[in-house]
């Protein structure tokens, strides 16, 4: 990294600073956008970039004139990793700052930590990344895919263009890879696909040590049948499970592994060349070529002034959930929370991959689905994509507890849990 | 220009439909085309003709069935360019520009990438990103690719090549190339080659339709573990339409195989443990002197570990050129960084707490937090991307189906070196003597001449060093990130209490005990399991045994 570039990181901090110290003056001319992610601890790997792009889209929208005629003033928080924090944080934006939004939040456990924060003030989450499904709150937008906008997808492209017959699930152990996995379990045993067939493994977070598992991995795939490794495995613990799996010969023709949790940015931390050809789904791909995703590109490398940098999904969930909430605020004519809600459902803005993505009743959005393929310089090449957008499930219908409930936000439903046999309402479900 | 339909037809997606008719069909276009060309013009301008008009329909292609075919037809041309395309094709360096869509090769720079004209070589200058598009190759294309390539590789002058050339061609289910390997065996002089060409033409001949060609190479292959022969062999025994002879015979042969596998899941078990074990061992042993014999609870130890981890990173970074040889390098630098930071920490903040233990652990706690996040203000919070020595990467085969990868076999043997230099530090030098004497008795060491404070100081420092040797190792596992260091202060505490504080044995053997037990439990139970298994094992033999594995005896115990 050059030394301007920390020059500029080093003012921005800099300008944050001064910028919250005269918080109190500026309160009548600003409208305030939170930012609630990581800076330090585990997840600061990823969480960094996103504070960094919204920080990027607040600049650009102040250029542009900023929003109802006032400006945008950005409150940067550091949640430390560190999920009762987050609740804590939550409320300093929101009580203390008067946040009119907030966009933040990476790992579902820091989520469903500042739920019941974000839904006792009413205030506006927006949540950028990939998750489990099986919610729908009132006061949060989930921009990233629903199980259905990912996973489902992804086995099916593994079920009908690779034929595979074995399946492997390998997830870090916590909320999002047990949910998609039985989740994923349920879909396959609908197509007729075994219990022998599956084999499920879980390991703790920032595991390292993968030898073991990756022999038994082989060894299950050594049957007869194409085998794939579906990998909810998250964050740290892939770069030694991939090292491992190049240093045991086993190759993407053999078994490829479809992975939900690595994107560019992950991959930026390690020498690729033994990965080609093993596959992520994502709602994005740096590699797709299109004008706003040039545009995005030139304007986040200006930004953040390394070439070297990636983008990578999570953060085209926050560039396409900034902008619905400026045409939502726009549309709405305020920033109170209730108006918001209101405007911004069929709200549409181009996504980053030459296509619209329109705010859904159920706070999830349209979003179109790649399957890429690792390349040796670390980026994807797309070998597979849905014709169309997907539309969000909340509520997913491959699971006998809630195949019955559908999320809608419009009146008269108004409700994130409605099940649709009883014709009850239940509230939020935390579970 | 695109190429005229049924040039595809005749050439390419015709192929698809056989694919043991498909090698024969290609050589005999070569050989039409050569009659036509002996005819007619000179063969070598038909020949560039046609490398062109295929290269034109590789651009064209927009499937992946097409370019496979297209990619089938460019390998039955004889000009060297012919292979150097596909290469480049596999090797994603193959892009067509945006304006006149000419292939070029493609290499990124920047923003925008450096291009060479494929066929003229020619200097294009730098372009823009979206100004070229890659020719994207999914898996299967992938496949075809290298084994379309194995046959020129079989010429290539490295063994390794021309081994994984044959293992290709034994996975090609193309019984023609029987006769390229047989020929290749008559030049052949290596012998690691020579049984990659046995096995492939067994692999080959299970395809065969001759029955008894079958049997005998069901039998020659039955003691060869390996993944595409089980696969292959697991075809053949549950195929209907084949005799039961055959049948019951690819039968015996998967239950010899699997019998091997489960010999060999023993033997690689416990090399599993014995590698966790050793990195247990590498990341602790620092700890076991600064801990173990100085008393100092350092919280920073990860850190320090993390810090020869970047070390590794930033030689790599200075020198791009010499990877093979970072490592050498980073070792001494490691050591260094690491020690002048123990050395510094041991004169600012350690000394004035000794005989305090809780402010000791709280203080270095602090200085663990510091580290973290400068090493995150400095190198940003992402991970970088350290790379592998060549001589580092792939695995070591012992028998056919028992690999040992050599990343961790290269560590293992690591931290025994290691483990020696501490010994003979400790036992043999100097240095060590004094060491040993101030912390046995500190007193009495001082009343006989021996500057305590800078042993200590000396003494801290060995340890931090030895921690950042064992970052260097570690960036060869894992991420170099600034977590690197906690993921390992929980697991290098347990190893040296484990093995008995004071003990340098006992951390050797506590590490690799606790290594292996962990193996060994993980298949049985999970990777969560064990590790609890495991923690549960301590606090019961810490209990017991509150002095570990090793205890110190006599009058450094009372110490």
């Amino acid at each position: 990294m050059n030394i301007s570039s920390r020059m500029k990181v080093a003012i921005g901090i800099a300008y944050i600073a001064a910028v919250s110290s005269t918080a109190v003056q500026a309160q009548e001319d600003t409208i305030k956008v939170g930012i609630l992610h990581s800076l330090s601890g585990t997840m600061a790997i990823s969480e960094t970039t996103l504070k960094d792009t919204v920080l990027m889209m607040i600049e650009r929208q102040n250029a542009a004139g900023g929003l109802l005629g006032r400006q945008l003033e950005p409150v940067v928080v550091d949640p430390a990793s560190d999920w009762p924090l987050f609740a804590e944080k939550a409320r300093e934006l929101i009580e203390l700052q008067n946040v009119a939004v907030t966009f933040g939040c990476w790992t579902s456990v820091s989520r469903k930590s500042v739920l019941p924060v974000f839904e006792e003030h009413n205030s506006l989450l927006f949540y950028p990344v990939q998750y489990e499904g099986e919610e729908s709150s009132k006061s949060v937008f989930y921009t990233g895919a629903a199980p259905n906008q990912q996973a489902i997808p992804a086995v099916d492209y593994l079920m009908n263009e690779i034929g595979v017959e074995r399946w492997v699930l390998a997830g870090t152990d916590y909320v999002y890879p047990r949910t998609t996995n039985r989740i994923l379990e349920a879909y396959l045993k609908s197509k007729g696909v075994t219990d022998d067939d599956i084999m499920i493994n879980y390991t703790p977070f920032g595991h390292s040590d993968w030898q073991s598992i990756i022999s038994d991995i082989n060894n299950f795939g050594s049957a007869g049948r194409k085998t794939a490794v579906v990998s909810t495995i998250n964050g740290d613990a892939n770069v030694p499970f991939y090292i491992e799996l190049g240093n045991q010969g086993i190759s993407a023709e053999d078994i490829p592994v479809m992975a939900f949790s690595v994107g560019e940015e992950e991959l930026s931390g390690f020498d690729t060349s033994s990965l080609v050809g093993h596959l992520a789904a994502w709602n994005y791909f740096m590699s797709i070529p299109s004008e706003e995703n040039d545009k995005f590109i030139d304007e986040w490398l200006d930004f953040i002034g390394d070439d070297d940098r990636v983008s990578n999904d999570p953060m085209e969930a926050h560039y396409i959930g900034f902008n619905m909430w400026v045409e939502a605020v726009t549309k709405a004519g305020t920033t109170d929370p209730e108006a918001v809600q209101a405007a911004i459902i069929g709200v549409t803005v181009p996504n980053l991959t030459g296509g619209m993505a329109t705010m859904m009743p159920n706070h999830h959005i349209t979003k179109p689905v790649f399957i890429g393929e690792i390349q040796s310089d670390g980026q994807f090449d797309v070998v597979w994509e849905t014709s169309g957008t997907v539309v969000g499930d909340a509520w997913s219908d491959f699971l006998p507890s809630s195949m019955n409930i559908t999320a809608d936000w419009m009146p008269p439903l108004s409700c994130g849990n409605y099940n649709v046999t009883t014709g009850q309402c239940s509230g939020q479900n935390y579970e | 220009m695109r190429l005229p339909a049924s040039f595809l037809m005749e050439h390419g997606v015709k192929r698809l439909a056989s694919i043991e008719l498909r090698r024969t069909y290609s050589i005999c276009q070569v050989f039409a085309l050569f009659l036509l060309g002996a005819m007619t013009i000179p063969a070598d301008e038909v020949v560039a003709q046609s490398l062109t008009d295929a290269l034109e329909s590789l651009i064209a292609a927009d499937s992946y069935p097409e370019k496979q075919a297209v990619a089938e037809v460019i390998s039955s041309i004889d000009d060297p360019r012919a292979l150097s395309a596909l290469e480049a094709l596999l090797e994603g360096r193959l892009y067509t520009t945006r304006g006149d869509q000419s292939l070029v090769i493609a290499e990124s720079v920047g923003r925008g990438y450096q291009i060479r004209d494929f066929l003229t070589d020619e200097d294009l200058g730098r372009v823009g990103r979206r100004d070229v598009a890659r020719i994207s190759v999914n898996n299967s294309l992938r496949g075809v690719l290298r084994q379309l390539l194995a046959t020129s590789g079989l010429e290539h002058d490295d063994p390794r090549q021309r081994r994984s050339a044959v293992i290709e061609i034994g996975q090609s289910e193309d019984l023609s190339m029987i006769e390229v390997l047989q020929a290749r065996r008559d030049r052949e002089s290596n012998a690691a080659v020579l049984r990659a060409i046995d096995v492939a033409e067994a692999t080959l001949k299970l395809d065969s339709d001759d029955t008894e060609e079958r049997l005998a190479s069901i039998v020659a292959v039955s003691g060869i573990v390996n993944g595409y022969i089980r696969t292959k062999l697991t075809r053949l025994s549950v195929n209907e339409n084949i005799d039961p002879i055959t049948r019951q015979a690819a039968l015996d042969a998967l239950e010899n195989i699997e019998d091997k596998v489960a010999n060999y899941e023993i033997v690689k078990t416990v090399f599993f443990g014995l590698s966790l074990g050793s990195i247990l061992v590498l990341a602790a042993i620092g700890l076991s002197v600064t801990f173990g014999i100085m008393g100092v609870i350092n919280m920073a130890h990860g850190e320090l570990i993390m810090l020869g981890a970047y070390t590794t990173y930033v030689v790599q970074q200075v020198f791009p050129n010499l990877i093979d040889y970072s490592l050498f390098i980073a070792l001494p630098l490691a050591f260094a960084v690491s020690g002048l930071m123990g050395v510094f920490i041991e004169r600012t903040i350690i000394r004035l707490l000794y005989g305090r233990p809780l402010e000791t652990l709280l203080a270095t706690f602090g200085v663990s937090l510091i580290l973290q996040q400068s090493v995150r203000s400095i190198f940003t919070p992402l991970n970088r991307a350290v790379s592998t020595p060549s001589w580092m990467s792939g695995s070591l085969e012992i028998v056919s189906g028992l690999e040992i990868t050599l990343n961790r076999l290269f560590i293992l043997g690591f931290s025994i070196f290691v483990f020696v230099i501490l010994l003979f530090v400790l036992r043999r030098t100097r240095f060590g003597l004094q060491m040993r004497a101030v912390t046995q008795n500190r007193q009495m060491a001082k009343a006989m001449g021996i500057r305590t404070n800078r042993v200590d100081t000396l003494t801290f420092g060995l340890g931090a060093g030895i921690a950042g040797v064992a970052g260097v190792a570690l960036s060869q596992l894992t991420n170099v990130g600034p977590n690197l260091g906690q993921a390992y202060i929980v697991d290098s505490f347990l190893v040296v209490v484990f093995g008995g504080v004071g003990n340098i044995w006992g951390t050797l053997v506590s590490g690799l005990t606790l290594g292996v037990a962990n193996k060994l439990i993980e298949p049985a139970v999970g990777a969560i399991m064990a590790k609890i298994f495991v923690l549960v094992f301590i606090i019961i033999f810490i209990q017991r045994r509150p002095r570990g594995l090793f205890p110190q005896k006599g009058r450094a115990a009372e110490a």
